[in-house]
């Protein structure tokens, strides 16, 4: 852009792109709706514009392609329960699965290395990759890597990209929930997002946090059989709390929420209290919220609690024809307006 | 603290807080007027907001927000001083909540982003170690907080800190602000739930002059959900008994006489002075400000601190954390709320920390009409 004029020749703000921008709330959103979305158009069954997990492309009349792309910066980059290799991997096959291609084709894996990098470390994270790539059954296929000046970036960012198949107008899109679905989370929420958190900060809490950085795509698939599947979203970025907003601001309905049903590991709710950060906003990588036709909830409940990554599956509320866009959050006490977390999320003061 | 009373207690038992609701009622249809009473703590306002308790309440029972976030109160003068602290090359070490409190030009993030070392810390003794990891900088807490967090403070400056620690005190200390707002002609309060965590310091037994002169009832109540609402029913039994009594809500925590060694350290570190509350008003002895025995680690005899104080903003003139600190107005009732102000963008103090009331009104998603 130029100094003061913007492509449009509208006059440039002057606004910088802060790290708020990049944490997955709505400035993330109005950062890309401005700047990205308006200059590219949709092609497809799903496109840019509608902001899911990946492009949906008709290949011919039986198939369509998803494609998802991804760049992973982690700090740090090993962490309880993984390292940036199993995210980089995990969560391009995730968002692949939650589009409906659950059987991933294949990946393709960039580096930028910052000079100085230990070799032992790479060595730890591309191991770490590749286990996870055989765990998803898929393989990276295509790649590149570039070394960067020291201080020209911060260790390692990993991209990825990630391609599979769904039958033609069989993927599920982020925006199908209707009135009176059943919303359906695979397991306890937060864990990625506070064991980082409590890591990063230093914080020594008894009992295991650790992230779940895991492929979905076995259980994804798992549900997929087990009943209609009308929405599906790994609540990654922003955590359920933003994933179940969008779902619901997509499809104009408003949904219900039980608090108590939701599941959230003891250590990961005690961790979030101390840290003064909710679980429902942070980060999860192996986890997935869907929206299920009603008469299919307990079907496919049941589905999931079969996989070894569903054990702690739960429905936890419905979709509603009430207050559109909206979530509310019925805390077993009260009932309040379950909102998306913006901006960096920083541990309180008291 | 955590012992097994504690697991007895069931704070968030659903029953026990259909119980109390229902006693709430009962207690509104004696009294029979509406009643105003007021929390002098972000925690309460938190603990309210995160569990939707508002929703329960019954018509005609309004719990007022009261100048409970230390962040919110800490004045904008205070903020310039830290940021120029920063800029000219000290590392100073602050509480999260701190980092993005708009000073009259600018924030310590913004200080940050042109390069000056602010670093994030969890307490003052973390601060502390920071002096003690880097001999050849100047490290200074930027201390903000009620008791909770200056008798930590006061403890760390008793303790032998490193000499190249400092202290820049913008510590508060609470029962004044309460005479003052209780003196407010236009804010009604009927009693006051009053904060947890600062009377473990300084214990409950601290509030009965305060009872006796403003002859309104005080509950010191805990920060879990159903510690709210208990303090809430025994500060209505004191409206209904038209009675201004004082009570402790929260024994698990609270004690007559508090903390009697952090609250001995507190004061042998700590004065109070006269200071302004950002938004509020001019508070006769409710600034803490170091002792001249400590002069030595007090950053304001260590620097000459001239900070780059800006204009006033115009938006800021809009904004009425003043008043919803003073339990006078709701943060919907700003015309900022949630259009220029919000998290990412805060105009106003309020917005900025995780105690501060716009904050926690926009996290929860206000009072919503469900
Ligand atoms: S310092 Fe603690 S007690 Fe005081 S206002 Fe903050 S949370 Fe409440
Ligand atoms: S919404 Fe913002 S501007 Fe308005 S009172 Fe709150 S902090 Fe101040």
């Amino acid at each position: 852009m130029s100094e003061t004029e913007d492509a449009d020749g509208t006059e440039a703000s002057g606004e910088v792109v802060t790290t708020a921008h990049g944490s997955g709330g709505g400035q993330m959103r109005s950062l890309i709706g401005d700047l990205v979305l308006s200059r590219f158009e949709d092609a497809g069954d799903v496109g840019l514009h509608d902001l899911d997990d990946g492009a949906v492309l008709p290949v011919d009349d039986d198939q369509s392609l998803v494609v998802t792309t991804d760049s992973h910066v982690v700090k740090p980059p090993v962490f309880p329960g993984g390292d940036i290799g199993r995210l980089a991997v995990a969560g391009t096959v995730n968002d692949l699965a939650v589009m409906g291609a659950t059987e991933p084709l294949a990946l393709s894996c960039s580096l930028v290395v910052e000079e100085g990098v230990e070799m032992d470390f790479l060595d730890t994270v591309l191991a770490s990759a590749r286990a996870t790539c055989e765990e998803a059954g898929c393989s990276v296929v295509t790649g590149d890597t570039k070394v960067m000046g020291s201080g020209d970036v911060d260790r390692l960012v990993v991209n990825t990209t990630g391609v599979g198949l769904v039958p033609r107008g069989h993927h599920v899109a982020d925006a199908g929930l209707s009135p009176g679905d059943a919303i359906v989370v695979s397991g306890t929420l937060g864990d990625h997002g506070i064991a980082l958190l409590s890591e990063r900060e230093g914080f020594d809490f008894e009992g295991d946090l650790e992230s779940d950085v895991a492929p979905v795509n076995d259980l994804v698939a798992a549900a997929l059989d087990a009943g209609e599947v009308t929405a599906m979203k790994d609540p990654t970025r922003g955590g359920f709390a933003t994933s179940i907003n969008e779902m619901v601001g997509k499809a104009d309905v408003g949904a219900e929420i039980d608090e108590r049903s939701v599941p959230v590991a003891d250590s990961v709710a005690a961790a979030g209290e101390v840290l003064g950060i909710e679980p429902f906003d942070v980060a999860n990588e192996g986890k997935v919220v869907f929206g299920v036709a009603p008469e299919d909830a307990e079907d496919v409940l049941a589905a999931l609690q079969d996989q070894p990554l569903g054990a702690d599956a739960a429905i936890v509320g419905e979709a509603t024809a009430d207050h559109p866009g909206r979530v509310v959050l019925d805390t077993g006490l009260g009932r309040r307006y379950l909102t998306e977390p913006e901006g960096e999320q920083l541990p309180r003061i008291c | 603290m955590a012992t097994d009373s504690d697991k007895d207690l069931q704070f968030r038992d659903p029953d026990t807080a259909e119980e109390l609701t229902e006693r709430l009622e009962e207690l509104m249809d004696d009294i029979g007027e509406p009643v105003d009473v007021m929390h002098v703590c972000g925690s309460h306002e938190q603990a309210i907001a995160k569990f939707g308790l508002r929703s329960l309440l019954p018509d005609g029972l309004s719990v007022r927000m009261g100048p409970g976030c230390p962040v919110c109160v800490t004045n904008m003068p205070e903020v310039d001083e830290a940021v120029a602290l920063a800029e000219d090359g000290k590392v100073v070490a602050t509480y999260g909540d701190m980092f993005r409190v708009p000073g009259t030009a600018r924030s310590l993030e913004d200080a940050k982003a042109d390069g000056a070392d602010v670093r994030v810390v969890y307490s003052a003794s973390e601060a502390a170690d920071i002096a003690a990891e880097n001999p050849g900088e100047e490290v200074v807490f930027f201390a903000t907080g009620f008791e909770t967090t200056a008798a930590p403070t006061a403890a760390v400056l008793s303790d032998d800190p490193p000499e190249n620690f400092s202290v820049l005190s913008a510590h508060k200390y609470v029962p004044p602000a309460m005479e003052v707002v209780a003196e407010m002609p236009d804010t009604n309060i009927d009693g006051f739930l009053a904060a947890g965590h600062a009377a473990t310091i300084t214990g409950y037994g601290l509030f009965e002059e305060f009872v006796a002169d403003y002859d309104i009832p005080v509950v010191v109540g805990g920060f879990e959900p159903l510690d709210v609402l208990l303090g809430l029913e025994r500060l209505l039994e004191y409206v209904r008994d038209g009675e201004a009594g004082l009570e402790n809500a929260y024994p698990r925590a609270v004690s007559e006489e508090g903390n009697v060694q952090a609250r001995d350290t507190m004061w042998d570190v700590f004065e109070t002075e006269s200071g302004e509350w950002r938004g509020i008003a001019e508070i006769p002895a409710a600034n803490l400000a170091l002792r001249e025995e400590y002069a030595a680690s007090d950053a304001r005899e260590r620097f000459d601190i001239d900070p780059d104080v800006g204009g006033e903003d115009p938006l800021t003139e809009q904004c009425i954390c003043g008043d919803i600190m003073a339990g006078k107005a709701d943060p919907d009732g700003c015309d900022l709320f949630g259009e220029e102000c919000t998290p990412q963008n805060p105009v106003g103090a309020c917005m900025v920390s995780s105690e501060g009331t716009c904050k926690i009104w926009y996290e929860y998603g206000g009072q919503p009409d469900l």
